[in-house]
């Protein structure tokens, strides 16, 4: 152990530890801009760059940078003193001389970390005045890159590389022409971009942003000639609460619906029913492929889920050659769509041509999902538009709802019932555990002793665990983050996988953690918290077992007919496409 | 970065798994690697990069981002005379930027660039070494001392013909 003192506080720490972590063990919060940490995931971005976290040390002749300095016995820091402030300001008023300052009209303003930092420190003239970089801006399908915006932290760097092993982001060019960008300087939709939004979720400026689809929404709910359907995914309603002060946590479905109602929307469903529906028909592949690998055909497990557009994507770019291994049911968004325009629409005597599907999304990907061709029919998508849980928290600002004081409303029927199963989907785990209820119980016949396979729960990156199906014992693995991903899947390439079924997600925590959600600045316990109010939600259910959902019985007597049936296998299922070949589109400039 | 598009034929590519090979493969090794395919194209287009970021495991991104970060490497072909202007110190204070000028004036093209013909690209260097004979200019291997602006037309004149 290390004893200093820190602001004449005795503080003892490991050896190791960063000034920053041990000022934070005593409550003294350093300021700073490139570091960032996700609780104790590994994920961390330390490149010592930015300097706004200097400190004093006793005894040490220039300024120390608190998130990459190791303390030392004995050693003397000083966090407040003039000389620091001093550095920091400048450092701050440096980084503001190149950024530009129309943070009224900024999609990032009041959660900007820049923005947060230079009210804090009080800022309120720039005495530095020089050259501005800039940089065209690049729109994809999902995500917005406005490198004039850029603060040059690389913490989407490092997100995209290290922890989602995706590799799209790089730090290129040098000097004041540094940039960050994909390779050639290609924009986004011509690279292995996953559009899985971590980088959008960690951006501290308003560099990475979502494409912004609120206003095509408030047209469509204008237009009195459509029937505007809206599905919510389940983690939307335990986070949207955070924007508008609620503890992390909070559940606000009931809200979320009464909000929804009053912006317009003509039927207020939940993509939880569409979670459902995945369950019936991904669990009874799951049933199909294990029958096919007990009677000897090894190659057919393991399964994968398929509910991730960004993992979807992922696996499309980077492992072409086991395209067969997911499984190929559409994720929930998607089922919702053709669910809503075929057969609702029917039951409502509306024209497929005059239903609007909105979805609201914890996830960025889901925009570039809606957006692919294989999901649009007689050219015309099955989900008009994606919003995330932020772009939904500016509506209701924009409506002037005062979400807070809503009364609790409920889901209208048949498409928003929903089982419990359904809506832990949100989170790390719950799709597979979902899965097992429904698989368990038509696999065997019979009734399961508990539903909550604590087994399957956590935040650790890969998990594992065997369930005994009666005497079967099913071997379940589950990732979340990219590149906890790819580690199973090259186990499975090499042979050595040993797993029936395997649930990846592509977002740290799964959707809960989506590019989509509310930010959490690298809190974890507020992911956390997020994820045990889903296992609440469904806890408080009176159903929580998909196949138990009445009005999926009732939509497969009335129209789909059975599981992996010809309807659904039209309507509910999808292929997968090679996309490991990608030609090189070289547009850039030079910036002499 | 400027660039052209190529299509690599087989030995090409086989070369670069050779170049790749004689360092293990170690992505750690990456700039020895772009160092000695640049030597062996005389550039490195996309292509190259990455069939190097292929056959060293790392994303492509990260292969141009070390390109772009060091003036050495090139994504275009350099012209037949490579031209570069020493513009460290001894050169610089000496009028380096004026005989840089009158190269761009007379090729019209920028630094890092090639004349449409091929037959001229123009860079910068920091210090040949020889700093007495400042400002210093190099075509290819040939060093040229004590170069004024006038004398940038008399220079180009030697490859004209």
């Amino acid at each position: 152990m290390i004893k200093l003192t820190i602001d004449n506080k005795n503080v003892e720490v490991t050896k190791g530890t960063s000034i920053l972590h041990a000022a934070k063990s005593v409550g003294i919060k350093i300021p700073t801009l490139c570091y960032f940490k996700l609780g104790d995931m590994p994920i961390e971005n330390r490149p010592g760059g930015c300097r706004v976290c200097v400190v004093e040390v006793q005894g040490r002749r220039n300024l120390a940078p608190a998130c990459v300095t190791e303390v030392t016995e004995g050693m003397v820091v000083k966090t407040h003193t003039i000389r620091a402030l001093n550095a920091r300001k400048t450092v701050l008023e440096l980084i503001l001389s190149d950024h530009p300052t129309d943070c009224l009209v900024c999609a990032k303003s009041g959660n900007c970390e820049l923005q947060t930092l230079a009210q804090d420190m009080g800022i309120r003239q720039l005495h530095y005045e020089g050259q501005q970089s800039h940089y065209r801006e690049d729109t994809s399908p999902s995500i917005i890159r406005d490198m004039d915006k850029c603060v040059r932290c690389r913490r989407c760097e490092m997100m995209c590389n290290e922890v989602q092993t995706v590799g799209v982001l790089s730090g290129i060019n040098r000097g004041f022409n540094s940039v960050v960008s994909p390779a050639f300087e290609m924009n986004l939709d011509h690279s292995v971009c996953t559009y899985c939004g971590q980088c959008v979720a960690v951006c501290p400026t308003g560099a990475l942003t979502e494409v912004d689809h609120t206003n095509a929404v408030i047209r469509a709910l204008a237009d009195p000639t459509k029937t505007v359907v809206v599905q919510t995914a389940p983690a939307v309603r335990a986070a949207l609460g955070e924007e508008f002060g609620m503890k992390p946590g909070t559940l606000v479905t009931g809200k979320m619906v009464a909000a929804l109602r009053q912006l317009g929307f003509d039927y207020v469903f939940d993509t939880d029913f569409a979670a459902d529906l995945t369950i019936m028909e991904e669990g009874t592949e799951l049933l199909k492929r294990l029958g096919e690998y007990l009677a000897g055909d090894k190659t057919k497990l393991p399964i994968l889920t398929s509910c991730c557009p960004a993992w979807v994507k992922f696996f499309e770019h980077q492992f072409p050659d086991m395209m067969d291994i997911p499984s190929t049911a559409k994720s929930p968004q998607q089922m919702f769509g053709p669910i809503a325009k075929e057969y609702f629409a029917q039951k409502i005597n509306v024209d497929r041509k005059d239903m609007v599907v909105v979805s609201i999304m914890p996830c960025l990907a889901k925009k570039y999902e809606c957006s692919r061709d294989e999901f649009k029919h007689y050219d015309m998508p099955d989900v008009d538009y994606s919003i995330s849980t932020r772009e939904l928290a500016n509506l209701i600002k924009q409506a002037n709802l005062q979400f807070e004081t809503l009364a609790d409303e409920e889901f209208d029927q048949p498409l928003g019932e929903s089982t419990g199963a359904s809506v832990i989907f949100g989170t790390t785990g719950g799709v597979i555990e979902a899965a097992v209820r429904t698989a368990y119980e038509v696999h065997t016949g019979k009734k399961l002793p508990k539903l909550d396979f604590t087994e399957l729960r956590g935040m650790e990156g890969i998990r594992s665990a065997t369930i005994d199906f009666d005497g079967l014992p099913i071997s379940i693995g589950i990732a979340h983050g990219l590149g906890n991903a790819r580690k199973l899947l090259e186990d499975i390439r090499a042979g050595k996988s040993t797993f029936h079924a395997i649930e990846i997600m592509a977002c740290p925590g799964g959707c809960i953690g989506g590019g989509g959600q509310p930010l959490h600045h690298g809190d974890l316990s507020i992911l956390k918290a997020r994820q045990q109010a889903l296992y609440r939600e469904d806890a408080g259910k009176p159903l929580r077992k998909s196949h138990e959902n009445p009005f999926i019985i009732q939509l497969y007597k009335e129209f789909l007919g059975k599981p992996l049936g010809e309807k659904s296998h039209h309507l509910l299922h999808t292929s997968y496409f090679d996309r490991s070949k990608l030609p090189i589109y070289i547009q850039a400039k030079d910036h002499e | 970065m400027s660039s052209i598009k190529v299509e690599l034929k087989q030995c090409e590519i086989e070369k670069i798994k050779e170049i790749c090979q004689s360092f293990n493969n170690d992505p750690g090794e990456l700039i020895n690697v772009l160092h000695k395919a640049q030597g062996h194209f005389g550039y490195l287009p996309a292509e190259v990069q990455e069939q190097i970021a292929d056959e060293l495991k790392i994303p492509v991104a990260k292969v141009y981002g070390v390109v772009t970060f060091y003036s050495f490497f090139t994504m275009l072909p350099k012209g037949q005379h490579p031209i570069s202007i020493c513009t460290g110190t001894a050169c610089y204070v000496r009028g380096a930027e004026k005989v840089l000028d009158e190269f761009r004036r007379i090729l019209k093209i920028k630094v890092g660039d090639t004349t449409p013909d091929g037959k001229f690209s123009l860079s910068c260097l920091r210090c040949v070494g020889a700093c007495g004979l400042a400002p210093v200019v190099m075509v290819g291997e040939k060093v040229y001392g004590r170069v004024s602006p006038d004398g940038v037309k008399d220079i180009l004149g030697e490859y004209s013909k």
